[in-house]
């Protein structure tokens, strides 16, 4: 069976050792992460995970029913398939010396991106981008040189 | 009113119906313990954590009920681990309450701390700790609520001990109701109608039921659905005993030692009902040729047990014996004389299997441990309880004794533990006081928690323990011999202790048979004795259990006596 990526929206109570059960769900059946966010909803006592996994479809049908079954587990979505947004937010420290600038400023311009820092060698660039253009980012930056990034993972929402 | 944490605790058992707990005292439970003498419920000190955690194990699979134990911090707690991951194997409610270190402590490497809830997150159905006096009777309420409703487990509660010493008002708890857990019992009904129908459709039905039967309380809505749809069927090693074991359309267990007609039926039969069952690799063997022909339909409360590690046609989630009500009710309107005839070259390919290669072994002068049981199996009538430990005497008890009721076959099926039938054997003479318990062990595994004969002695709890003493790790000998070029690698035992001297050293019976004739004179010896008893059967060393399916291939592929 071919194996993709599934994008999963999960809601638990917002209780210590929640996290570390569906990661050790996930470690222990080995199963993947591919990337996890998580922060509180509206409610205080729920939170929302959107987490990135891999397989095949009888392997992401048992990681959902696995995670239903977790006690705290208040409900799982997945949003593979149907109509959903989903954002990325990064920063990347990039080298940018005096000739290079310009070509790195139209990039961030094209993809609506910031300079939030800027150094004697770097700029450091702020984006939120889809997982598609955040990859068309990251191959015409390549090229720069990228000295550091972080990424959140993606976070994903039903239209 | 005020009271101490131990003494609410104390409330919510009481509120919950527990009347024994089986335990092991120490520093971080002292305040527990304290208001424990204070109770009437009874305690029962085991030798050893985890002997305490099977003997409530053994408890609640005697009884159904919810087995409880106590433990202390640190290494109370991680020697209770083993108990507790082979009652999460067997979907078997208990709840364990360990002590902790005060909570101003916990993180800081004190004395006796053991970050236990992380331990047995994976081994547990649910883990808490309890940081504020004022949710204790709930989560306690609910720990009990979890461990014994939808697929049952272990829940471990860990009590800091400055929660359980400190004050606070008692209000009693509501019931509880959960916004995250909701299992579903009922079974879809439309669902439930198909299998009717494919049942009298099928040419070669089969029934596969397991430890969900058993666990549901289903065994009679078992029995009387194989009785009116006259569907042979088969039983997972978990599920023994739910289904009258002397039946006309009982096969015997299934998988690796399982009979040659149960895994011909399953590797033959076109269409499957998987009641309770789980598919375990020991059962499937290769999966890709496993009923292979049939259509399967499973029924379970478990969502993830279904589609696990065997597609099915139809799945359908909800209790056993809820379903099997359902599915008796809609057998009412049916008429299933005409489907006999239709069916009987499959009965009678059955017939075949099972006089081919029924199971067998050769009796002698030397004791053959299937002997041992079948001699128990006629002198005990199959009203005994039988507890096993884990290795070839496991297999032969499954094989040879013939379980008439469930709640009797008691066994460390999913984990497999060692140590296991001793302390369950005595938290079932607990539940039971009047029926004859029996633990059918191996040399090597009764050493394993032999400590716990000195519980069974304190309480005078007569519980009897046949050795089938091969002086050998005698399964692992077995693959040495059939896989592992007869290299016995560490699988001798030459070295056990005189059993019978160790019996009475505890204040236990001890007898012991050296030859097949000797063997029941023993038998009805122990069974005759009001106390404790160790018998040291010493049988045929290299005795081999079969039929065995080699790991991983199809079940259909035995190898024989
Ligand atoms: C705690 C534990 N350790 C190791 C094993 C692996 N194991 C499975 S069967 C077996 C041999 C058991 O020997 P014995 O109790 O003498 O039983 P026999 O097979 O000889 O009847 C072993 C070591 C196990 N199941 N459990
Ligand atoms: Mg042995």
């Amino acid at each position: 069976m071919t194996e993709q990526n599934y994008v999963l929206s999960i809601f638990v109570e917002n209780r210590p050792g929640v996290l570390s059960r569906i990661v050790g769900l996930f470690s222990g059946r080995g199963y993947n992460i591919e990337s996890l966010s998580v922060a509180e909803t509206m409610e205080p006592d729920v939170s929302r995970l959107t987490m990135v996994t891999k397989g095949d479809a009888v392997i992401i049908e048992q990681i959902k029913k696995q995670l239903n079954k977790l006690i705290n587990v208040i409900k799982v979505y997945d949003l593979t398939g149907t109509n959903y947004i989903q954002k990325e937010l990064a920063l990347i420290k990039v080298h940018a010396k005096s000739e290079g600038r310009a070509e790195i400023l139209r990039i961030v311009d094209i993809f609506k991106g910031k300079i939030v820092d800027v150094g004697q060698e770097h700029y450091t660039i702020e984006i939120t981008a889809s997982k598609d253009k955040m990859t068309a980012i990251l191959n015409l930056l390549k090229p720069m040189g990228i000295k550091e990034i972080v990424r959140t993972g993606i976070i994903a929402l039903h239209r | 009113m005020e009271f101490t944490g131990a003494q609410i605790l104390m409330k919510v058992l009481k509120e919950e119906g527990v009347d024994t707990i089986f335990g092991y005292p120490g520093g971080a439970v002292l305040d527990i313990y304290h208001a424990l003498a204070q109770t009437d419920i009874r305690h029962i000190l085991a030798r050893h954590e985890q002997g305490a955690v099977h003997a409530a194990d053994g408890y609640a699979r005697a009884t159904g009920k919810v087995g409880v134990s106590i433990v202390t911090s640190g290494p109370g707690a991680t020697n209770a681990v083993t108990g507790i991951a082979s009652a999460n194997a067997d979907s078997i409610p208990l709840v364990v309450i360990t002590g902790q270190v005060p909570t101003h402590l916990i993180g800081n490497d004190a004395f006796q701390e053991v970050d236990i809830v992380g331990i047995t997150r994976p081994c547990t159905k649910h883990n808490y700790l309890v940081t504020d006096i004022n949710d204790l009777a709930k989560t306690i309420k609910e720990a009990f609520f979890i461990a014994r409703s939808g697929r049952p487990g272990p829940v471990l509660v860990d009590i800091p001990k400055n929660i359980s010493a400190s004050k606070a008002a008692y209000k009693l708890p509501g019931e509880i109701k959960m916004r995250t857990y909701n299992p579903t019992y009922k079974p879809n009904l439309k669902q439930l109608r198909k299998i009717v129908d494919l049942i009298k459709s099928a040419k070669k039905p089969l029934i596969f039921s397991g430890g969900g039967v058993t666990i549901s309380g289903g065994s009679e809505e078992l029995t009387r659905f194989v009785t009116r749809t006259q569907v042979p069927i088969t039983s997972s090693l978990m599920g023994l005993g739910a289904f009258p074991g002397t039946h006309p359309l009982w096969l015997g267990m299934p998988g690796m030692h399982g009979t040659y007609r149960a895994n011909m039926a399953i590797s033959n039969c076109d269409f499957m009902l998987a009641i309770g069952v789980r598919f375990d690799d020991r059962v499937t063997g290769k999966t890709d040729v496993f009923a292979s022909n049939a259509t399967i339909v499973q029924i379970d409360i478990d969502p993830t047990s279904i589609h696990k590690n065997i597609p099915v046609e139809i799945p359908i989630v909800g209790d056993c014996k809820v379903s099997l009500e359902e599915l008796n009710k809609l057998l009412d309107e049916e008429d299933f004389n005409h489907v006999k005839e239709k069916r009987q070259p499959w009965l009678d390919d059955i017939e075949k299997w099972k006089s081919t290669n029924p199971l067998a072994y050769q009796a002698g002068d030397i004791i053959k441990p299937q002997f041992v049981i079948e001699k128990l199996y006629e002198l005990t009538g199959g009203k005994a309880i039988i507890t096993t430990e884990v290795g070839q005497n496991q297999m032969w008890a499954a094989q040879y004794y013939h379980f008439e009721k469930p709640n009797h076959f008691i066994s460390s099926g999913g984990l497999g533990t060692m140590g296991f039938g001793l302390p369950a054997a005595i938290g079932a003479q607990v539940a039971c006081p009047d029926k004859t318990v029996i633990d059918i062990a191996g040399d090597g595994s009764i050493q394993m928690n032999i400590q716990e004969m000195a519980t069974a002695v304190q309480y005078g709890l007569p519980v009897k323990v046949a050795i089938l003493n091969n002086r050998y790790l005698g399964m692992v000998r077995q693959w040495q011999e059939l896989f592992y070029e007869r290299v016995y690698s560490a699988t001798t035992l030459d070295h056990n202790p005189d059993f019978v001297k160790l019996a009475e050293a505890f204040g236990a019976v001890g007898l012991r048979a050296q030859k097949s004739s000797e063997v029941e004179p023993v038998l009805k010896e122990a069974l005759s004795t009001k106390r404790p008893v160790i018998m040291d059967f010493v049988t045929e060393r290299e005795e081999n259990v079969y039929p065995m399916v080699p790991a991983g291939a199809p079940i259909s592929q035995m190898l024989l006596v």
